[in-house]
């Protein structure tokens, strides 16, 4: 399991422009907008999907009555079949540049937190509940809010942007950077 | 009027296009843990320069095509307390999860064990919304609810000037970046005088 890269630009031979790809993915949102009609999101298809997992534990008549999943009801709709599109497209970019390898605690946490993949696990569990929860309460994530919606100028989807990005910094200042924290 | 393509075959069409997501996501580096938090600690703006790039090229060719009548707007509806307490638990989230959700995925793809575990954690937080949306619905999203509203009707600032401040802003601060500063992304590096 490797865990340290040397630094991200020694695999830059399979890395993009950040520019082109930038333009690239505005590219793509004029033909979703024009073929789809809908603009994409990822975290509306995951939520759906979660309604699955929920039945075995809270009993199918609590999520069949769930007023949420009534609303989001999961379907193998065009926001599903893009979510699972992004990984296939992801696994075969990876493929294509032989970059595969199994990681528990990237460079930037272990030189933090250490090493231990337990430690990571579990902040990767907790983040991604909150995460969802608040991409949920915001109607959006930065696929649906932060590009389809911000590309609209959609006042909503630029509070959301500049809210989360300000919440990010702070969060990022005081978990890596704070120097007056207890070290770990 | 839309284009020739029924409902069906753009459903279908979905796949290929979240392929390209996906590759875009992969190649542009956004699927890196070290990229995400780093753009956070304001060390790579690897982000930034994706995501104003394709608001920017995104947004005139949509604003474009809807002048044309090959597109509709689907604005989300600015419910403020709603989006501001969220977007803040996003933010919170995506540094300590290291991914979005889309990046997340991308990144189960390059072998990334704890976006998967993360992509459980968010099927759980899920079902957590999905447990209190009654309350939710009720007491947080009617208040400062201002509707789909979007920039332009909100300041009267038209639409095409928007992208141009934005290109404006965008452009000093990666120039600036890039030239001023040298920061050329290379947070890795930054790393090794931090720990």
């Amino acid at each position: 399991m490797k865990q340290n890269k040397p630094h991200p630009d020694s695999d830059a031979g399979g890395r993009w422009n950040p520019y082109l790809v930038g333009a690239a993915l505005g590219v793509l949102s004029w033909v979703v907008f024009a073929v789809v009609n809908t603009p994409l999101g990822i975290s509306t298809p995951i939520s759906s999907a979660a309604s699955l997992c929920a039945t075995p534990i809270l009993g199918s008549e609590a999520v069949a009555g769930n007023a949420y999943w009534t609303k989001f009801p999961f379907k193998w709709d065009c926001h599903l079949l893009f979510l699972v599109g992004t990984f296939l497209g992801s696994l075969l970019s990876v493929l294509a540049s032989r970059s595969f390898r199994l990681e528990t605690a990237p460079s930037t946490w272990a030189g933090r937190f250490g090493g231990s993949p337990a430690k990571r696990l579990l902040a990767a569990f907790l983040g991604g509940s909150i995460i969802m929860f608040g991409a949920r309460m915001a109607g959006g994530c930065t696929s649906g809010h932060g590009i389809s919606g911000c590309l609209q100028l959609a006042l909503s989807s630029w509070v959301f942007f500049l809210t989360l990005f300000a919440f990010g910094v702070l969060t990022a200042f005081l978990l890596f950077d704070n120097r007056n924290a207890a070290s770990h | 009027m839309t284009l020739p393509i029924t409902g069906e075959t753009a459903r279908w069409l979905a796949i290929p296009f979240g392929m390209l997501f996906g590759v875009l996501l992969h190649r542009g580096g956004v699927a890196d843990y070290n990229v995400i938090v780093n753009q956070f600690r304001l060390r790579d703006f690897t982000v930034l320069k994706i995501m104003l790039t394709a608001n920017i090229v995104g947004g005139l060719g949509v604003w474009a095509l809807h002048g044309m009548g090959h597109a509709e707007y689907q604005i989300k509806p600015a419910n403020l307390l709603g989006v501001a307490l969220g977007a803040a638990l996003f933010g919170v989230g995506m540094v300590v999860y290291g991914y979005c959700p889309g990046t997340g995925v991308a990144a189960i793809a390059t072998g990334s064990l704890h976006a998967l575990v993360g992509f459980a954690g968010m099927l759980a937080g899920a079902v957590l919304y999905a447990l209190s949306y009654p309350w939710v619905e009720t007491h947080i999203q009617p208040v400062a609810a201002l509707g789909k509203i979007h920039l332009p009707q909100l300041t009267g600032i038209p639409d095409w000037c928007w992208f141009v401040i934005f290109a404006a802003i965008a452009g000093t601060v990666f120039w600036l970046l890039e030239t001023k500063f040298n920061r050329n992304d290379r947070a890795d590096l930054n790393n090794s005088r931090i720990s």
